[in-house]
């Protein structure tokens, strides 16, 4: 590697201030830093510092949705395999859906970054690493057939105005992936929802086999058609059409595992919205006034976007709620939105982005009386 | 056995360097230096009583705060001033003084504090200059003569990264302890409290010590943090004032009271990756390290710190002991490249979090480095601060509270409560490389300039 830092070191100062370069010195620095952790070191306060860092933690969170990825992929071509009536290999199956959901990703990367480098490089800053998790996660929670210029709209207005108007990662209300899909969702409502979109090929009609729905589950229970329900265990496991990553409930646990044993994910809030999720489905059973109602409570949780919503997405640090009490009560209050919504409300079969776009916004006002408690506490104590 | 307040939150970073239980007489320092930054809350300029060239005695005074002319930091040896070194903005760094090795020391009053009255205590401890060594909370800063504190707190142990033993540093001097403590307690209406390690049985200088309430701990650090302590014990109200001393400066008060004399002589240990045998030396305040690490310093590139890896300050390999030292710490600097060291499975690396896999060898000791491992961000991750702050408090929210310079806000986040070095975990542990402790500090001032 002493090669490849003497050739770092000997193209730096072109990058530096007065350098031919100078313009792209965020870009240079990410990087650089991406190579090689600096040569900085403490200069006060402590002398050692932890390990951790921001590369670190959000490719755990990468590495965390990369089982959710591969058997997306996977999914991908095995529906649409099935609805065009092709017997096809695993194998077959990935590369069909690797080719497929590729070029998403690259886009959401390639625009996301691109403007995180040139607001960097306008503020002055370092690149901050949070796109990394948003652009793997914004493929995750879009129908594979969603056409890539949206993808690039959707997230430069993700980028833009969930998070670069607010000041960067770390100062964002909203959840920038979700804002993204929130975006698509309320822009292009032909291409987020009804029940064609969900399996690559499906929209076009070409060669599909009669009769064939690609109805997501949700899809069919709002409607009512509970018979076209697949079973319990094909929603566990995730052969059943949806977003690109959020079908499959095993997948979605290994990166919970992943998140929950390094301490990145807030175990607090995947329990919390699952209680809130199950609770909200009893009470439903209780009313039982429509068909949906009367599903099995924890079946929500392995429908839709829950499982997905409640480990990547409710967890983000900057838009969850900030304290470990008010974690709870985010993350219950989420749960309980996501399947009121999804239930309630026909025009919205997916009820979880919107509870946890919801639950970002009132995540401060959460902590807000948490901390208000503990100043309660203190001025109860002066007085005494 | 007595109620022990068990503390969970908090981090035991294992370093490699202990210091062996052995006590070697240290060669006597040439050079000895009292530096106007150890003392938080020191004016940076402060006034000089002697010139270079000035002959002084252990116990002479040195230099003296203007707003605070009782208050007076005394030479710890007799010889001649060499050296007034100054930083940036003409800022006092070290006053250096050179050792005739004489010892000729000025006379203070001799006697059992139990009979003297509170004026003669302070007054003796003022000119003594091991007044310093009574810190207040709030702010922890050098104590105000003129307050009648509602307790004193003192912690008798340290759980920082490779402390010293104090039960160890201790041992022996269990007279003069209990001489330190009966003048301490002439100077509060209330109690003293010493908090205890439970885990170990209790060293005979605090069970023994009349006139003190013992209080048993056990847990990761900071549960040696007398902040910590107080916590739990009766937190800081708004309006009240807590003195905090540590146990070995005790023993110091105690023998003004005994010799008549400031006997700055204290056990240093000496420990850190670096150091080819870690060992406890009997030296003196302000004294260089140079005698210490001669021939007993691994080659290479080294941080010098006097103090713990958290919260210590950077010396040279020449520096000198700091006032509130019990420690002299040598660890590697950091200054290197990584390749994609931020991607490693990290085995040789640690980490409050289980995010590299040396967390599955829990037991081993570590060689830490000085580099900041990564960039500076806003915060990001919540629930860090939190595992390693065993306190009622909202770390990232105060915090907060003070870079936006909220003076009200910080009040009732519980800032009268804190000191640097209770958030120096924090400060380790942040994925975003927050400087917190130089952020607390300037809340402090912030805090003491508003209130007056």
């Amino acid at each position: 590697m002493k090669s490849l830092r003497k050739f770092v070191d000997k193209i730096k100062p072109h990058f530096s201030k007065g350098g031919k370069f100078e313009k792209l010195h965020s870009t240079f620095e990410a990087f650089e830093s991406f190579l090689f952790v600096p040569n900085r070191v403490t200069t006060k306060g402590a002398h050692i510092r932890d390990a951790l860092d921001m590369k670190r933690t959000m490719i755990i969170v990468v590495a965390a949705a990369v089982p959710a990825l591969l058997f997306g992929m996977w999914n991908t071509g095995y529906q649409h395999n099935l609805s065009i009536g092709m017997e096809a290999t695993i194998w077959e199956n990935f590369v069909f859906g690797f080719l497929k959901v590729l070029p998403i990703i690259v886009v959401s990367y390639v625009v996301g970054l691109g403007i995180e480098f040139a607001v960097a490089q306008i503020r002055g800053h370092e690149v901050n690493e949070g796109f990394l998790v948003s652009g793997f996660l914004i493929p995750l929670i879009v129908p594979v057939d969603v056409p890539l210029w949206m993808v690039a709209l959707a997230t430069a207005f993700a980028v833009i105005i969930g998070k670069e108007v607010f000041g960067g990662t770390g100062m964002n209300i909203l959840n920038p992936a979700l804002t993204a899909r929130a975006f698509l969702f309320f822009a292009y409502p032909g291409w987020m929802s009804g029940d064609t979109i969900w399996i690559q090929g499906l929209k076009s009609g070409e060669g599909v086999i009669d009769g064939f729905s690609g109805a997501t589950p949700l899809a069919n229970a709002a409607a009512g058609l509970f018979e076209n329900l697949p079973s319990t265990w094909e929603m566990f496991l995730g052969t059943i059409p949806g977003s690109i990553g959020e079908t499959s409930v095993i997948a979605i646990l290994i990166g919970a595992v992943i998140l929950i044993a390094t301490g990145i994910g807030s175990w607090k809030i995947m329990l919390s919205m699952a209680a809130g999720g199950l609770v909200m489905g009893l009470l439903f059973n209780l009313i039982a006034s429509n068909p949906f109602m009367e599903i099995p409570a924890w079946h929500h949780l392995i429908m839709g976007g829950f499982a997905f919503g409640a480990v990547f997405m409710a967890t983000d640090p900057v838009t969850a709620a900030q304290t470990e009490r008010g974690k709870w009560i985010y993350g219950f209050l989420a749960g309980i939105f996501a399947v009121l919504i999804r239930v309630i409300n026909p025009a919205y079969p997916e009820g979880v982005m919107l509870a946890i776009l919801l639950m970002n916004v009132f995540a401060p006002l959460i902590d807000h009386y948490v901390i208000e408690a503990n100043i309660k506490k203190r001025r109860l104590r002066a007085k005494s | 056995m007595p109620k022990v307040i068990r503390i969970k939150k908090g981090l035991d970073i294992k370093l490699k360097g202990n210091p062996e239980r052995i006590i070697i007489q240290a060669e006597p320092s040439e050079f000895y230096a009292v530096k106007p930054p150890d003392y938080p809350g020191l004016s940076p300029l402060p006034k000089l009583s002697i010139k270079i060239g000035s002959e002084v005695k252990t116990g002479s005074p040195l230099f003296y705060d203007k707003y605070k002319p009782d208050i007076l930091f005394t030479s710890p040896v007799s010889g001649k001033v060499v050296a007034v070194n100054r930083g940036e903005r003409r800022r006092i760094l070290e006053v250096v003084i050179e050792s005739d090795q004489k010892n000729e020391a000025i006379t203070f009053q001799k006697g059992d504090p139990k009979t003297m009255n509170r004026e003669e205590i302070v007054n003796n401890l003022l000119k003594s200059g091991v007044w310093p060594f009574i810190r207040q909370r709030p702010f922890h800063i050098i104590a105000d003569p003129n307050d009648d504190p509602r307790t004193i707190f003192i912690s008798g142990f340290d759980t920082a990264p490779l402390a010293p033993d104090l039960d160890f540093i201790l041992n022996g001097d269990e007279i003069s302890f209990q001489t330190g403590i009966d003048a301490l307690s002439q100077l509060t209406s209330g109690k003293i409290h010493i908090g205890v390690n439970a885990v170990f049985p209790i060293a005979d200088v605090f069970t023994k010590t009349e006139g003190v309430e013992l209080h048993y701990f056990r847990g990761p650090h900071p549960t040696g943090n007398v902040g910590v302590q107080i916590n739990h014990i009766d937190p800081v109200k708004k309006g009240e004032v807590v003195w905090t001393i540590n146990p070995q400066d005790v023993v110091v008060i105690g023998k003004i009271f005994e010799k008549g004399v400031f006997n700055p002589t204290r056990l240093v240990a000496l420990t850190g990756s670096e150091v080819l045998k870690p060992r406890y030396y009997r030296t003196k305040l302000g004294a260089s390290v140079k005698p210490l690490l001669k021939d007993n310093v691994k080659e290479g590139n080294n941080r010098y710190i006097s103090g713990n890896v958290l919260t210590g300050s950077k010396i040279s390999k020449e520096g000198f002991i700091g006032f509130y030292d019990s420690q002299v710490t040598v660890i590697p600097e950091g200054d290197h490249y990584e390749f994609l060291g931020w991607a490693l499975p990290g085995l040789k690396k640690f980490s409050g979090s289980r995010t590299f896999f040396s967390f599955l060898t829990s037991n081993n000791r570590y060689t830490l480095h000085t580099n900041l491992q990564g960039g500076r961000r806003a915060f990001v991750l919540t629930g860090q601060y939190e595992k390693v702050l065993p306190m009622d408090i909202y770390p990232v929210q105060l915090l907060k509270a003070i870079l936006v310079e909220d003076i009200d806000l910080m009040e009732n986040l519980g800032i009268y409560e804190v000191a640097e070095e209770d958030f120096a975990l924090c400060e380790y542990v942040c994925t975003s490389k927050t400087e917190v402790q130089s952020i607390l500090r300037s809340g402090f001032e912030l805090m003491q300039k508003e209130l007056g």
